[in-house]
């Protein structure tokens, strides 16, 4: 195994068994999940299913209670560290939902984001980086000095967040519905953005309940997420199989059955159509 | 400090002087025999006398405000009202708290300002850059002097306009320092002479700076413009438990006058200021005035919008650390028609800190065509944080328009995480939330001040989670 190889090998995402609760209610109910360093990952599933869920767990949000599993990145184990610590092991997560910081400027926040992650760099480079990805993005030159997410329309936040993606260069990204609310437009200029990240450097799980962003990102393997748990996974074909029938014959009566005989699914979906 | 001595005391190495002369200082407690020995001691013209005995009486007879901060902690006889500014006889260096000297250390404010800063030492080592700037000032025939000297140098406009805006009767403690007040700044500005660089108290080198009541008076003739600067970020330690100055500004037609504040005194005094300004026709006032610090402070910068076309604008921030009330606000008093005024209030508290602000705005029955903008908004940074508004209106006029908006927030922790995951730890992002919120004052600071201030926030935001 090469150096580059066994760099990359370290920058996995291993879920085991994890359980989350958020005020007491059972959300995760033992999602099992691994994304390999520098592939492309979704995570499909219909509204309600625990994929904002996982998103906000992985990335460390305080208000989410881990009650049983494992998740690891690199082989750090991600639950011990804490929200700011995973970022500075090269997480990202995408917000599906963007937080407004009145008074603090997009620039000021890069730089200190930056600074936090140890990428700090001269200041004449950093503006010069920033204006490139700004233009690559389309975002205009005035945000620079817009207060982060402080009205922004929610296109303008969700290409905000790919550019801090972008000047942060993390290890992995998690976009949690980065696709929700774009224009065709918008859909595009976001999900080149990512694919010109993604790569060796930098793996993806992109969580969406639409297979259009798909068509841009091109994933390696999809997992659909049903009540809290990974009920089946594949490849980009299992992408275009719920864009043609929607998610009820994963996720309905026959599914269930499926899940209760230990069966494999795709041989049930057969099955049902037989 | 006589000009003489000051020659004499030019070249001694340190800037210290007068050290064989003994401390002037009056007995502990306030009477007519002590307002009097300040006179005298000061060498004050018959009419300074009369008017500091008759502010004396008013002090005597008025009762203690009830309506606002506690300020049942004061005790009277147990101040000195007068101390003549001594330098660095007045304190030593060891006397300063450590938690002070440590704040001096991480702010890397320089030792020369520290000492200063501290009271160690009543000059700020700056005569040369002071000297400069005097010389360009006083070839606009510009007057910027500290207030003895200005009664003393410049009787005739000094006694034309000091009194006249805050008279000594106005409240319990403008009289109070009606009757004691020593130090503070005299500027005065010709008719059309625009000074373009600030001028900081920090420059008025042999007064005391930060007097306990000193005693401001800013007069701004036709279509000039001036932009004063008192305090400092720096913690400003004092053993003196109450400070109560008197600020008068005038602005007359089309002149503009900007006055910023920022005062960190620590946490034992009581700051309770009087603050205010007449605008005449088409002037414009702005106070900017940020308050950190002391146990209680009462302050609500006024502006009476005189003269038609007149505009006022009060920016205020204020951060209340735990056990600290800071009560403040402003008063637009609109006499004139088509007057204007902006009020944006800011204020934070931490710990068991609590923050008012208490606000007065006033329109006379023949003031029409006027706008007011009113919006205050509070952070709470902990469960235990407080924070109330009292804003009082009196509206007169049919033709007004007013807006007003207040809101009370917590720092959220959606707003914590989202920066968190970015990698910045949890103080910091909190000090950003905080420094982002008082981002409207900053931006009207001077560089310097803005970055010493976002620095001094950043250190009082240290372990305030997790």
């Amino acid at each position: 195994m090469t150096e580059a190889s066994a760099a990359a090998a370290a920058a996995d995402l291993v879920v085991r068994g994890l359980t989350v609760s958020v005020e007491d209610k059972e959300i995760l109910r033992g999602v099992d999940l691994c994304v390999p360093a520098g592939e492309v990952h979704a995570l499909m599933g219909p509204n309600g299913s625990g994929k904002s869920t996982l998103a906000y767990t992985l990335s460390g949000h305080p208000k989410y209670t881990v009650t049983s599993g494992s998740a690891a990145f690199g082989g750090a184990d991600l639950l011990a560290l804490s929200a700011d610590a995973r970022a500075r092991l090269g997480l990202f997560l995408c917000f599906q939902y963007p937080t407004a910081i009145p008074g603090v400027t997009t620039v000021n926040f890069m730089r200190a984001a930056l600074r936090a992650q140890g990428k700090e760099m001269p200041a004449r480079e950093f503006i010069s980086r920033l204006n490139k990805e700004m233009a690559s993005l389309r975002i205009d030159e005035s945000f620079r000095a817009r207060y982060i997410n402080d009205g922004f329309s929610g296109g303008e936040k969700k290409r905000a967040e790919i550019l801090q993606m972008a000047m942060l260069r993390p290890r992995l990204s998690i976009l949690d519905e980065t696709d929700s609310g774009l224009d065709v437009d918008a859909l595009r200029t976001v999900a080149n953005g990512v694919t010109r990240l993604a790569g060796p450097d930098m793996s993806v799980l992109v969580i969406t309940h639409y297979p259009r962003i798909l068509e841009y990102l091109k994933p390696d393997r999809v997992h659909v997420l049903h009540q809290g748990r990974v009920v089946t996974s594949g490849g980009p074909e299992l992408a275009d199989q719920i864009e043609r029938e929607g998610y009820e014959p994963i996720t309905g009566p026959v599914a269930a059955q499926a899940a209760a005989s230990q069966r494999s699914l795709t041989g049930v979906v057969a099955e049902a159509k037989a | 400090m006589s000009v003489q001595a000051r020659e004499l005391t030019k070249d001694y190495k340190f800037g210290f002087h007068d050290v064989d002369v003994s401390v002037f200082r009056t007995e502990k407690g306030l009477s007519p025999e002590v307002v009097a020995a300040i006179s005298q001691h000061k060498n004050e013209p018959e009419w300074m006398l009369k008017f500091r005995l008759k502010a004396y009486e008013h002090w005597m007879k008025r009762p203690m405000p009830t309506w606002g901060a506690d300020l049942s902690g004061i005790d009277f006889d147990d101040i000195y009202y007068y101390v003549k500014p001594a330098g660095e006889q007045s304190r030593s260096w060891d006397d300063v708290p450590e938690s002070i000297k440590n704040t001096f250390d991480r702010l890397g404010i320089p030792q020369a300002e520290r000492k200063f800063l501290a009271g160690v030492s009543a000059q700020y080592d700056s005569e040369v850059v002071y000297h400069n700037i005097r010389d360009d000032l006083e070839k606009l025939g510009v007057i910027f002097c500290d207030c003895d000297t200005g009664l003393r140098e410049h009787p005739d406009i000094f006694r034309k306009y000091f009194g006249t805006v805050i008279p000594p009767n106005d409240n319990k403690f403008a009289a109070l320092n009606s009757a004691v007040w020593s130090g503070g700044s005299f500027v005065y500005v010709p008719a059309g002479v625009k000074v373009d660089i600030p001028l900081q108290a920090y420059f008025r080198i042999n007064s005391d700076n930060m007097g306990q009541f000193e005693r401001t008076l800013i007069i701004a003739e036709e279509g000039s413009s001036v932009h004063y600067i008192e305090g400092c970020t720096a913690p400003n330690y004092s053993s003196d438990s109450l400070h109560s100055a008197v600020v008068e500004l005038i602005a007359h037609k089309d002149a503009k006058i900007r006055y910023t504040t920022i005062q960190n005194w620590s946490d034992n005094v009581y700051n309770l200021v009087t603050k205010r300004a007449i605008a005449h026709e088409r002037a414009t006032v702005e106070w900017v005035d940020g308050n950190l610090g002391s146990k209680v402070t009462m302050k609500y910068p006024a502006i009476y919008l005189m003269g038609e076309g007149a505009h006022g604008e009060v920016l205020s921030a204020a951060f209340a650390g735990p056990g600290q009330h800071q009560d403040a606000g402003a008063k637009c008093i609109h006499v004139a028609a088509h007057t204007t005024s902006n009020i944006v209030s800011r204020s934070i508290s931490k710990g068991t800190g609590r923050t008012s602000y208490r606000g007065h705005i006033k329109v006379y029955p023949k003031a029409h065509d006027v706008r007011i903008n009113v919006r205050c908004d509070a952070l709470l940074l902990d469960e235990e944080s407080q924070s109330d508004t009292y804003p009082y209106m009196d509206v007169e006029s049919p033709d007004v328009t007013i807006g007003h908006e207040a809101t009370v927030s917590k720092v959220g922790e959606d707003q914590v995480f989202y920066l968190t995951s970015r990698g910045i730890d949890e103080n910091e992002a909190t000090a950003l939330i905080v420094n982002g919120f008082f981002e409207p004052f900053v931006k009207e600071l001077p560089m310097e001040y803005a970055v010493e201030l976002n620095r001094l926030l950043a250190l009082s935001m240290e372990g305030s989670v997790g």
